[in-house]
């Protein structure tokens, strides 16, 4: 059974025809070509799908497209101002909190939902924040020191001096 | 500024990664992002059980549903005469006999031998109606007896996979000196033994494997876009071997790869079943994982079981290394997998020490299990951990502090070069600084103050190092290929300096994490003077590099960076030769330095961009000695192997009730030769550990060994380190150049991944010693550890 839904995605109306089973996460890949959200794996475990809907982190494995009908979905392509990057994704940038990338849409909008509850957590609360968010390249050390600095950046202060060098720009 | 931003050279600069930009906005393009026009979907249905004969498959019942296309069988690929899945290296028994090769067809023919053997591929319009259609095939399996346990399978009476291979060995391979080893056991005053398993395990890149198969009829060419490591190789190994489509019209493409480490190098059977299909509809058709038939068809890693004996004189001097290895294979013969527990494992037994006899026997067996191949460090993790278990029990067993034993029988930093006895000359190291800045950085000497206040709090805490030697750099291509590789093991570099300047860098080499695009980029910056913006690495794509090898091994910087360097030196030869002409000077007058072509002596000079666009607009131009153009390439064949080395320390605390272990503290120390990027090489360690760790203290495959089924085959069962298993870790380096290649590098991929899993098991073992234990399994979890801990506190009780 096919059904339209419509929705708003990254502040832009947006409509797809979809089968009821579809998933949302398919729904922003397949149908809206928003393939910045990824799929890895069939669990709801990795977190590579994690997208904002109406404010909420939620895996867009774990929706169903129609449930979506009406929401406001903010995905990694929504992040950044144009072409300047959210102090986030800076962050993630300036600690190499990256390597393949694969998991890296995901974890920028789980730690974008940590701050947004917790503004200054603590590296402890970091790690356990990120207990749905599975990466298999950085050993997560340069993720947490990464959202930690994103963290401050978005408190309005100065972010802390980088340990690995980095000049900033 | 020293960090690129200004378009100054940059070796040894933290230079963000020029790769981050795409992936942080979502714009990465990984194989499944990848839509063709007109694309179809294959599901591809897969043997439920691990071992069962075929007779019937009828597929009438899904070529009618909806939306479908074709479905094809394994008969239906053999009348068009496709091979079997090749494998890359032929290793020789004791014997002298070559290895039972038996043949692994893309779909399963007559019998199937694993859960996940492929066994048909429906295609349809959609992947859903693929999938739902799948469902309509009928096949009549006979289920056989399975056996999956290496072990088990060389048992007589075991159930036989291949008539070929009896007893299911597919070789019996050896290493060194027996009689030696024999003679040194002799004479030993302590002898050490211990049996040890090295868990299997599955790589699990965070991106699924995915393959889309594409065929012009116009051009006859046929493209695959893939996840691969290694697009030449696939091309090469697919188009030769298995679908005998010419080079010419055969064009991989492995774009943003969402890592690899290791399992993405092997031509798998989906690669050739899309792109042949393709051919068949004439449509494009796309194929992508899901994580549950990843965990079953994706080559595993690791699973030996070793039997190790360790002599030592009265100075705890080590005499000899005995070691005897069951390595499992699988159902098949992966890529590469034949080489992993023999070339790969056996000539790392030395590790770090001055042992004099060394003898390794490995068999390698078949079981109903996926192939096993190379995973992140492939042998040498394994051979790490068999050599720096044994030396810690020998240690435990004299009454020794552990360093003071490694210390004592350390190659010395003078001794190099270092021929070991089995069959590495390593070039350079020095294995006590890493050591002892190892030790400082973790507070070694103060440790016991730490167990005891920890016993304060009922925890027992404990403390292991590992010292490891990696070979990497793969490899000259002549031992590799006396040894019974089937291919060369060089990299291509190509320089196209455009003509107002820029530098367009073509590698064999891929990056899928490791950050190549900066890296390479900072590289030719530096050698070349011009701005990193000016520079531009190019990878992944058949129809636009030269012929090219690809990422594993650690090899990329050591083997791909020194072809570049190579194609840059002609450059700078070709360009000194354009800048005499200009400054009608003698060729061998002028010096280049920081992007400058400069008359010695005098301050009469052409920069780079002014040579590239004379080069490019030849008026005033040697015409008579050279060509025009700036365009140069190189093939670096290396020398010998590289040997990054290092010592990694754990602390951890056990909780005696509940098993469960935390993580204290993470020390390495390790030495890389030179660095390009230490941030990345940092990222490069850290996840290395974190895999190590996984393997140490959280991840198995595990399959159940009456039904042969998975048993580990998703994320609810196959334990991922998360970030709350893991400490942050706390590394320094220290370089000794690499001799025989242009960078001095060496390689940091592997390291962690291969000092990890000794350090951890050593730092357990020491903090249960109070108890009486003496080893335990990897991996290391609360419920094993609370077992281990409730036996030996019954054992002393009773006593």
């Amino acid at each position: 059974m096919q059904k339209t839904v419509s929705l708003t995605v990254n502040g832009k109306p947006a409509s797809a025809t979809v089968e009821g089973r579809t998933l949302l996460v398919q729904l922003l890949r397949e149908h809206l070509g928003l393939t910045g959200t990824h799929v890895g794996c069939d669990t709801s475990q990795c977190g590579a799908c994690v997208v904002h809907v109406n404010g909420e982190a939620v895996k867009s494995c774990t929706l169903l497209a129609v449930q979506a009908e009406g929401a406001n979905v903010l995905t990694i392509e929504g992040v950044a101002t144009g072409d300047t990057l959210h102090p986030m994704q800076e962050a993630f940038r300036n600690n190499h909190a990256l390597q393949c990338g694969f998991c890296t849409p995901g974890m920028v909008m789980s730690a974008l939902d940590l701050v947004k509850n917790n503004p200054k957590p603590s590296d402890r609360e970091i790690r356990e924040y990120l207990e749905g968010n599975l990466c298999r390249c950085t050993g997560y050390h340069n993720i947490v020191l990464a959202i930690a600095e994103g963290a401050a950046v978005m408190r309005g202060e100065a972010p802390p001096a980088n340990p690995h060098g980095v000049a900033a720009e | 500024m020293a960090d690129g931003s200004s378009g100054m050279p940059a070796i040894g600069a933290p230079v963000r990664r020029r790769e981050d930009y795409r992936f942080l906005t979502g714009q990465g393009t990984y194989t499944d992002d990848i839509n063709r026009p007109g694309q179809l979907y294959a599901y591809i249905l897969r043997s439920p059980h691990a071992s069962a004969r075929l007779s019937r498959i009828d597929t009438s019942g899904a070529a009618s549903a909806p939306g479908v296309v074709a479905v094809f069988t394994g008969p239906d690929m053999a009348k068009d005469n496709i091979g079997g899945l090749p494998c890359g290296w032929l290793i020789t028994s004791k014997d002298g006999s070559p290895m039972k090769e038996p043949p692994h067809p893309v779909l399963a023919v007559d019998r199937v031998r694993h859960v996940g053997d492929p066994v048909a591929v429906v295609i349809a319009e959609t992947f859903p109606q693929a999938r739902d259609a799948a469902e309509k095939i009928a096949v009549d399996y006979t289920v056989e007896a399975a056996v999956v346990d290496l072990l088990e399978a060389l048992k007589p009476g075991a159930p036989q996979l291949w008539p070929e291979a009896p007893g299911n060995i597919c070789y019996d391979w050896h290493l060194g000196d027996a009689a030696a080893v024999e003679t040194a056991i002799g004479k030993a005053a302590k002898i050490v033994k211990l049996d040890l398993v090295n868990n299997r395990l599955v790589a699990n890149a965070m991106e699924p494997r995915a393959a889309i198969g594409e065929y012009d009829r116009a051009t006859g060419e046929h493209t695959l876009y893939t996840t691969s490591q290694n697009p030449h190789v696939i091309r090469l190994l697919m188009g030769a071997n298995v679908l005998h489509i010419p080079e010419t019209k055969l064009r991989v493409v492995a774009p943003d790869v969402g890592g690899g480490f290791g399992s993405k190098i092997f031509h798998y059977a989906e690669e050739a079943i899309v792109t042949w299909a393709a051919g068949k509809v004439r449509k494009p058709i796309k194929w992508t994982a899901e994580r549950s038939e990843s965990f079953m068809s994706d080559a595993h890693g690791r699973d030996h079981v070793t039997h190790v004996e360790l002599a030592l004189d009265k100075d705890a001097k080590f005499t000899a290394l005995k070691v005897s290895t069951v390595a499992n294979m699988g159902a098949y013969l992966s890529t590469f997998a034949t080489s992993v527990p023999t070339y790969l494992y056996g000539t790392l037994l030395a590790g770090t020490y001055t042992t004099p006899a060394i003898y390794v026997e490995t068999k390698a067996v078949f079981t109903n299990t996926v192939p096993v191949d190379a995973y992140r460090g492939a042998g040498r993790p394994e051979a790490t951990f068999v050599v720096e278990r044994i030396v810690d029990l020998a240690a435990d067993e004299l009454g020794m502090d552990p360093a003071e034993l490694r210390r004592r029988n350390f190659i010395p930093a003078n001794a190099f070069p270092y021929q070991t006895p089995v069959a590495l000359q390593y070039d350079s190291g020095d294995y006590q600084t890493t050591l002892e800045m190892a030790l400082r950085a973790a507070r070694y000497a103060e440790f016991e103050q730490r167990r005891q206040e920890a016993a304060r709090r009922g925890k027992l805490r404990g403390i292991g190092l590992a010292t490891y030697i990696e070979a990497c750099g793969i490899a000259p291509s002549a031992v590799a290929g006396a040894l019974g590789a089937r291919a060369g093991l060089y990299e291509s570099g190509a320089i196209r300096v455009n003509p107002t300047g820029g530098v367009t860098v073509l590698t064999g080499s891929h990056s899928h994490g490791q950050g190549h695009e900066t890296t390479f980029a900072q590289l030719v910056s530096e050698y070349l003077g011009v701005p990193i913006e000016s520079v531009e690495i190019v990878h992944g794509d058949t129809n636009k590099l030269p012929f090219g090898m690809g990422t594993y091994g650690s090899r990329s910087l050591a083997v791909g960076g020194s072809a570049i360097v190579k194609a840059m030196d002609k450059i700078i030869a070709k360009g000194r030769k354009i800048a005499a002409h200009l400054l009608e000077a003698s060729e061998a007058d002028v010096e280049f330095k920081n992007g400058q072509f400069t008359v010695a002596g005098t301050d009469r000079s052409k920069a780079f961009a002014e040579i590239a666009l004379t080069a490019y607009v030849p008026h005033n131009f040697p015409h008579e000695e050279l060509d025009p153009g700036l365009d140069e390439s190189a093939f670096y064949d290396p020398k010998n192997f590289t040997f990054p080395s290092g010592a990694h320390i754990a602390e951890i605390e056990i909780d005696p009730d509940t098993g469960s272990i935390e993580i204290v503290k993470f020390t390495a120390s390790d030495d890389f030769g030179r660095i390009i990027n230490p941030m990345i090489v940092a990222g490069q360690v850290h996840g290395g550990l974190a895999q190590g760790i996984g393997q140490a203290i959280l991840e198995a495959c595990v399959y159940d060994k009456q039904t042969g089924q998975l048993l580990t085959g998703s994320y609810n069962d196959y334990a991922m380190p998360r970030a709350d298993d893991l400490p942050s870790f706390e590394l320094s380096t220290h370089a000794t150049l690499c001799t025989h290649n242009p960078l001095g590098v060496k390689g940091c991929g592997e390291a962690g991944a291969i000092g990890a899993p000794a350090a951890i098991a050593n730092a357990v073992v020491d903090a249960l010693k109070p108890l009486g234990v003496k080893h335990v399994e990897m991996p290391l979890t609360p419920q094993r550890l609370w077992q281990v801990i409730q036996q030996h506190q019954t054992r002393a009780a009773a006593d």
